[in-house]
């Protein structure tokens, strides 16, 4: 696996932690954006091999977690309908709605598949002619590619039973909504590698700007992972704040243009709700108008009243980093990865789930 | 597996709700080879049950085997339901003889896979050396199995130096791995319906009684726990054993034994291989001063090349797991939720 273990090596892991070490001298709060970067922080243990001084704030960038109770609810709806196929990533599955999840809905009868690839379901639905193949597409701008392709080809070849239930999210608007925020205390960020993969760099510039605050694009290797941290706090001790790429050997500066190219012909930028967070303006895809036949929202006109979340998730103030995970009183109690109150402790990537498994090892290892 | 033993000549080819009436047709397909395939003393009395005679303790072990698909790289429900039942009895320290094998067969099975099935069971047997004593066929309608549902139950005398127990488990055993991890669950990932990716990762089932039994012969009570990781993974197993115990593990990921191709399918996959479903495997806890023999021994035995010490039994940390990664971080291996879903990215 040439190209990952190189940042693996323990050695290298060492050299940076002692260069973090030695570059901070107060503490800072640095939010990872993105889930896969929470949950190789925690999957590697690194947590707790980061100095006192450094907190990481684990950011809204679980597309599980910010996906809206009500296309929850919508998704479990089409899937209980008479010849709907529904189709959708693993990790969604377990996600409560307001009445039950993918996989209760499943487990009643309902036909729900676990796919990797929205292009799975465009075959699916031209093996199926007599079913209606509908994909949850969720997602920040590195889903978006593959479910953009997926209308397209659905579009050329004429599969007419093939739809979307789009739920696509934006990180540059999350993180103005976390920094709009009078109550956060994010400092600094390590940017999403592989959104920046796809979208480039340049519209975090503005963000560096505005808000004064240190970016550093970051991959998800443990060296990955500590270099950005160290890029990070080297600013921070400085005060500077710039935007910098520490995963240069992926992510170039205008992102991937034929990517690009295809998320503009099937996706426009609108405003979307985010589960715990509320309304961001712009800050999440919807399908063009012309491809509205592709559209599970309109194909199917689902009008699923709006559900209120518990009461006792504290999720946004988690997702925004105000509240730690185990500052909310149902963490570990009321709320587990077995029987969740948010989407925050669903996913492996997910803030509270995080805290929950690593918090135990907190306060066995130390 | 190839055919080695031709299907007979048949007036069917698919098998029907008649196939499990008890009446004419039940006996046409039993007659029609199933009988002479699996022949024994015992089956062949054509009793409603066997009759066994044992001295001393017995062990008794029961596995129902519902795998999609139920043909897959490197095997098929027929030698998995074999090799289940027999692993799960070696793991209590016993001697596998004689199996019970009962089918729920969805109407509408082809007979040709039927027969590849048996034929695989036939071989899986002879490789064990059990015999299937006793059985039972029942055919269900179309749509309310898939395809074919095995159950097998297996008894076996407990080997003489055998004293498995969890609460001979103490701080300072080790845990011994037998083989690389993850391989099966890989294996049956690839072929799954929406998720197939090229590999020529093969399950690792297999039976691993008489390797057991080896290790028995020369070790004996120095080995105080056995566990095959199937459903669940090396995960679940760990955990278990540390909820029942009231003790700690840890365990150390650069001694995770893991072929390169089933790592890289985890990492493309998403899916963590301590979670990830085994079949040719076991975990043994053995005595701290026994296991570098053991292990040893354990490498140059069948099926136990890759054999590796993992971690150890420990005091801190009471009831869990905690691995060190391979850069010296820690983090808690959970028990998991459910089955394990793929990540979205």
């Amino acid at each position: 696996m040439k190209f990952l273990t190189e940042y693996r090596q323990p050695e290298l892991v060492a050299q940076y932690l002692a260069e973090i070490k030695k570059a901070v001298t107060r503490p800072w709060q640095i939010m990872e954006v993105c889930g896969g970067q929470t949950h190789s922080l925690v999957k590697n243990g690194i947590l707790n091999m980061l100095p006192p001084e450094i907190q990481m704030i684990h950011g809204p960038g679980c597309p599980v977690c910010v996906t809206p109770l009500n296309l929850i609810d919508k998704a479990v709806f089409l899937a209980q309908e008479k010849d709907v196929i529904l189709c959708s990533f693993g990790d969604m599955l377990r996600v409560p709605g307001s009445q039950k999840s993918l996989l209760q809905a499943k487990a009643e009868g309902a036909d729900v598949r676990i796919l990797y690839s929205p292009l799975e379901a465009v075959r699916l639905a031209r093996e199926k002619p007599g079913k209606e193949v509908v994909f949850f597409a969720v997602g920040f701008e590195t889903t978006a590619p593959a479910n953009a392709l997926s209308v397209l080809q659905a579009a050329q070849l004429g599969v007419r039973n093939y739809s979307i239930l789009p739920s696509h999210v934006l990180v540059p608007p999350a993180i103005e909504a976390v920094m709009d925020d009078e109550q956060s205390n994010v400092q600094g960020f390590l940017g999403a590698g592989h959104v920046c993969t796809i979208m480039g760099t340049e519209e975090y510039y503005p963000l560096v700007e505005r808000y004064h605050i240190p970016i550093v694009v970051t991959g998800f290797e443990p060296a990955d992972l500590l270099q950005g941290i160290l890029m990070t706090v080297r600013q921070l001790e400085k005060g500077e704040a710039k935007l910098e790429n520490q995963y240069s050997r992926v992510v170039r500066p205008e992102g991937n243009p034929e990517a690009r190219k295809i998320i503009a012909q099937a996706f426009e930028v609108g405003d979307r709700e985010w589960r715990g967070i509320g309304n961001i303006p712009h800050s999440g895809y919807h399908l063009r108008p012309e491809f509205g036949a592709y559209d599970a929202n309109i194909k199917f006109d689902v009008d699923i009243p709006k559900a209120k979340e518990s009461e006792e998730c504290i999720a946004g103030l988690v997702l925004k980093g105000i509240k730690k995970p185990h500052e909310c009183p149902q963490f570990g109690k009321g709320c587990t990865p077995s029987s969740p109150l948010g989407a925050p402790m669903v996913s492996s990537e997910g803030a509270c789930a995080a805290y929950y498994h690593f918090s135990q090892a907190v306060s066995e290892m130390a | 597996m190839q055919l080695d033993c031709p299907m007979p000549e048949l007036d069917f080819d698919i098998i029907t709700l008649g196939h499990g009436s008890g009446g004419l047709l039940t006996n046409k397909l039993l007659e029609s080879g199933v009988f002479n395939l699996l022949s024994n003393d015992k089956l062949d009395t054509h009793h409603d049950g066997a009759i066994l005679s044992f001295n001393g303790a017995v062990g008794f072990s029961t596995d129902s085997f519902v795998i999609s698909p139920i043909f897959f790289p490197g095997g098929n429900i027929g030698e998995l339901a074999v090799n289940g039942t027999v692993n799960d009895l070696a793991m209590c320290g016993a001697i596998p003889q004689h199996l019970s094998l009962g089918f729920v067969l969805e109407e509408g099975l082809s007979m040709a896979d039927f027969w590849q099935i048996l034929v695989s069971i036939k071989s899986a047997c002879e490789r064990a050396g059990v015999q299937v004593v006793t059985g039972d066929t029942k055919v269900v309608e179309k749509g309310k199995g898939d395809k074919i549902f095995i159950n097998t139950t297996g008894l076996g005398p407990i080997h003489p130096r055998a004293d498995i127990r969890m609460s001979r488990i103490q701080p300072g055993d080790k845990v011994v791995i037998s083989g690389n991890l993850a391989t099966h669950g890989v294996a049956i990932l690839s072929v799954r319906e929406g998720l197939q990716f090229e590999t020529d990762i093969e399950s690792d089932t297999c039976n691993l009684n008489h390797t057991v039994r080896a290790l028995l012969d020369e070790f004996g009570p120095a080995i105080h726990l056995m566990r095959d990781p199937t459903r669940g993974g090396v995960a679940t197993v760990l955990n278990e054993l540390a909820r029942d115990t009231r003790l700690g593990v840890d365990i150390h990921q650069p001694l995770l034994p893991l072929d390169e191709q089933v790592e890289g399918a985890c990492e493309i996959l998403g899916l963590d291989p301590l979670y990830v479903a085994n079949e040719g495997i076991f975990i043994a806890i053995v005595e701290a001063g026994q296991a570098e023999a053991f292990t040893s021994k354990l490498r140059s035995l069948e099926h136990g090349e890759n054999a590796a010490v993992i971690g150890e039994v420990v005091d801190a940390h009471p009831r869990q797991v905690v691995l060190s990664s391979n850069i010296g971080g820690k983090r808690v291996v959970n028990m998991p939720v459910g089955e394990q879903l793929p990540r979205i990215c």
